[in-house]
């Protein structure tokens, strides 16, 4: 008989695993939120608002790589267009933050700024009911999705994959980032949405609103993390690394591969328009920039420095690439392509199983080593 | 200063051999402007020499009436007096400023200035001046009091490819314009012949800048087409290497200037070979150290090459700086060549299309007509067979990736004549190239030829109903489908293989 639901959810993380998740959260639910609060800035443990900004940044981020990862490292799919889907949750949260500023922007208007720069007398039909929380948050879990589920539907079916596959999901993020530039589009075209004031009516810079917006930050990363551990873990998850290993066979002996990929391809794209709609509020900026083909391709390096195929490396690999990127960009901004691009370079060449890998290594050698 | 006198003297001389009617003269001297204007008015009419004479020392204020004293005028004679000397310039022994005139008078004719435009056109002897002459005397005649002289006029007219005649005949051939339906209806044939050689006109320039953006998109493309074909190497750095056959042409130019200013114009074919060889030298090095360590595993050259290209970009950035640098066309390029009014195809757009054709033939004879050639597709076809009858596949792996990188270097070369030179420049490409790759198939350069041309030409035709973004979209979306139907591409290398 099949254990019963809730067993095998837990029993899919380990018990280590279940303690460093829990942890993560006291860590990032309670501790950091209180030494941001509750220390006045001068005191030395004071978490300032920039190391709170960032973090819930780069765990944003690292929400993405770990979505990606299930498609790529676990599923053997390479997309380089997952800052569509970032972008597009972002764009659908953007437009209620929008819609919150009321008549608070530069021109007084109802209508957000850059319409009113248009000369737009009302707003398009696909801003309607952007001014409800619950309609939006609808719009970030589906659009995302569904975009995901028709391109990946139609891709996947005709048996696109490898560097076919990567390549038509660049140039489907690059036809979308022209398409966001122009304004007639109608999501303020350059400069994006931008100059936020308020989300649920609590100003979105207080650092009560800032806490609260990273601890839920943090909650979904820890839950993506879970529920990754599940899903690869389960027979799906098997299957899917079968399919990654071994397509072909997959199908002879009789699976259709197409709903398993197509179910993991879109879960990836919901997880990554969660994680852009969180980024937003925090960041304070959407623009078409997050579509460029750059940007999702470094999505891939974030898994590749981690570790693919291994649930905490992408979370590991976001968090040392844009620390990095934080460090050079303040310190030596004129090397910092040259130690991206070296990272490419050495990560796949010398590291092709990430840091992760790395310390694998290192943990059997040293067993080895004391077992002879 | 001598230039001045001599000027003058030609005045002189001029205003000796000018006889001018007394009566004019003494009209002209009249006290009442409006006197005064119909004189001017007479005297340009007639398309005289001594009249244009006439009218400059009127404007010079040295024109003296029979008493010897010389002839004011206001400002509305004065206007009246510009204008007709513009009309005068119709005969006017220059011809640039001949062609300049007839061209600046053919939008706004007069049926008054009939008479004169036919005494220019007899006097002309330049065809192509007296082409626009006829033209433009034909649509002043076209408001003529007498219908037969309408009919001739419409009738002449229509040869015409210019579209301000269109738009005149189509007015003439309306009721509200027109009272006799003769004239209309002749009018109106000649509206549809000017109509059909004008959208003809306007069909050949769009499909002639398609073949230019193709041309372009295949130079960036063909290189990539090799590479890939080849060795299945995703080279995410293939923008990178036309930046630097970009920037071997402004280097050239550089030396160019500082020491062969004399030869200047010639400095783009020095370039050619230049940037040839600085991309496939880069093209070497890429392959020697990264890329052969990755060969079988495309998704990680994919990354790596990616790595590559930022790395080349930033290099760009600390030799060349973050700007973008200035190429300029060389003389000979410059200009264009215009096969209708409205038409005009430039020639560095031209020598571009040629350029891509050459170095197209140039890539297919090495491809088929050499023994280099035969081993690079023994390679593409079956390596592990190509191997065992004894082609070196290492070596022809890094010949042919420095051959595709020589290639778009000198797609560099074609580029840095027509866009913008800097660090960035290879990352628009990037998308393109592999587009007109994938749609031509692997290993295909036919597929990579017909692709190129025709994502070009459908390009350029989408543009001009949809502007150029939604045509960029329209065409990314039409790719993304057409690899639904076709995965492998318009020229699918044919037989049986076993997917790995």
């Amino acid at each position: 008989m099949r254990k019963p639901f809730i067993i095998r959810f837990l029993q899919a993380t380990s018990k280590q695993g279940w303690i460093a998740i829990a942890v993560a959260a006291v860590l990032t639910l309670v501790l950091l939120p209180a030494l941001h609060l509750l220390l006045p800035a001068g005191h030395p443990f004071h978490v300032s608002a920039y190391v709170i900004t960032l973090v819930g940044k780069i765990m944003c981020y690292a929400i993405v790589a770990v979505a990606m990862d299930l498609i790529w490292g676990y599923t053997g799919i390479l997309s380089l267009g997952h800052g569509l889907f970032f972008a597009l949750g972002g764009y659908a949260f953007g437009m209620y933050l929008m819609r919150q500023i009321g008549r608070d922007g530069s021109y007084q208007s109802d209508l957000p700024d850059f319409m009113v720069f248009l000369d737009w007398k009302a707003l398009p039909w696909y801003w309607t009911g952007s001014d409800s929380i619950l309609w939006v948050l609808f719009l970030v879990l589906t659009v995302p999705a569904l975009v995901a589920l028709v391109f990946g539907f139609f891709a996947f079916r005709s048996r696109i994959k490898g560097v076919y596959f990567s390549i038509i999901t660049q140039a489907m993020v690059f036809a979308a980032m022209l398409f966001f530039f122009r304004n007639e589009t109608g999501f303020g075209g350059n400069n994006g949405f931008t100059d936020f004031k308020r989300i649920l009516g609590y100003s979105i810079t207080a650092p009560e609103t800032r806490v609260a917006l990273f601890a839920l930050t943090a909650t979904m990363l820890l839950a993506t993390l879970v529920l990754g551990r599940y899903l690869v873990t389960s027979k799906l998850g098997r299957v899917l690394a079968a399919i990654r290993d071994a397509e072909s066979r997959v199908m002879f002996i009789g699976y259709n591969p197409l709903y398993y990929k197509l179910f993991i391809w879109t879960l990836s794209a919901l997880l990554c328009g969660i994680a852009g709609a969180l980024y937003v509020p925090q960041v304070g900026i959407i623009n078409p920039g997050e579509m460029s083909p750059a940007n999702s391709i470094e999505i891939a390096i974030w898994v590749a420095v981690g570790g693919r195929a291994t649930l905490i490396g992408p979370v590991l690999g976001a968090f040392i690439v844009n620390l990095a990127k934080s460090l050079f960009t303040v310190a030596f901004p004129e090397y910092w392509l040259f130690f991206l691009g070296a990272l490419f370079v050495g990560v796949t060449l010398w590291l092709p199983d990430g840091v992760v890998g790395l310390w694998r290594k290192l943990r059997d050698e040293r067993r080895q080593g004391s077992a002879a | 200063m001598r230039r001045l006198i001599l000027a003058l003297l030609c005045c002189l001389s001029l205003a000796v051999h000018a006889a001018p009617d007394p009566a004019l003269l003494r009209q002209l001297a009249a006290e009442e402007s409006d006197e005064k204007i119909a004189a001017i008015q007479k005297l340009a009419l007639s398309a005289e020499p001594e009249a244009l004479a006439l009218l400059q020392q009127l404007a010079d204020g040295s024109l003296k009436d029979d008493k010897g004293e010389e002839i004011t005028i206001n400002n509305r004679v004065r206007r009246e007096l510009e204008g007709a000397l513009a009309v005068l310039k119709l005969i006017d022994p220059d011809v640039t400023v001949r062609f300049a005139a007839v061209k600046e008078i053919a939008s706004n004719v007069d049926v008054a200035m009939a008479p004169m435009l036919a005494r220019a056109r007899d006097r002309e002897t330049e065809p192509k001046i007296r082409a626009l002459l006829v033209e433009a005397h034909a649509l002043a005649t076209l408001k003529d009091a007498d219908p037969q002289l309408r009919i001739a006029a419409a009738r002449a007219l229509a040869g015409s490819a210019d579209p301000n005649t269109q738009a005149q005949l189509k007015a003439q051939s309306e009721p509200a314009n027109e009272p006799e339906s003769e004239v209309r209806r002749a009018a109106f044939q000649s509206y549809l012949a000017v109509k059909d050689r004008l959208t003809l006109a306007e069909t050949l320039g769009r499909i002639f800048s398609g073949l230019s953006l193709g041309s372009i998109l295949l130079l960036a493309a063909l290189g990539l087409a090799i590479t890939y074909g080849v060795m299945g190497v995703i080279n995410m750095a293939h923008g990178e290497l036309l930046m630097i056959g970009a920037y071997a042409t402004y280097a050239i130019q550089g030396v160019f200037r500082t020491h062969f200013p004399e030869q200047l114009d010639w400095y783009l074919l020095a370039a050619v070979p230049v940037a040839f060889f600085a991309a496939a030298a880069v093209g070497i090095l890429l392959e020697r150290t990264v890329i052969r360590w990755l060969y079988g595993r495309a998704l990680e050259t994919l990354l790596a090459t990616w790595g590559l290209s930022l790395m080349l970009i930033q290099a760009a950035r600390v030799i060349f700086g973050a700007q973008n640098v200035e190429v300029a066309n060389p003389s000979w390029m410059s200009g264009g060549l215009e096969i209708l009014p409205s038409i005009v195809l430039p020639l560095n757009r031209i020598v571009i299309v040629g350029f891509a054709l050459f170095v197209l033939a140039l890539v297919w004879a090495l491809m088929n007509r050499t023994r280099l050639g035969m081993f690079v597709r023994a390679v593409t076809q079956n390596r592990a067979m190509a191997g065992c009858v004894g082609v070196p596949t290492g070596r022809i792996d890094t010949v042919a990736f420095a051959l595709g990188a020589g290639i778009a270097g000198l797609g560099g070369v074609a580029l840095s004549q027509i866009a913008n030179v800097g660090p960035d420049m290879g990352q628009g490409y990037i998308v393109d190239s592999f587009m007109v790759v994938v749609l031509g198939g692997v290993g295909q350069l036919a597929g990579a030829v017909w692709a190129a041309l025709g994502l070009g030409i459908v390009t350029k035709f989408i543009e001009s109903w949809a502007g150029a973004v939604i045509a960029k979209i329209v065409v990314l979306v039409f790719i993304i489908m057409f690899i639904q139907k076709r995965p492998q591409g318009l020229f699918a290398l044919k037989g049986r293989f076993v997917e790995s």
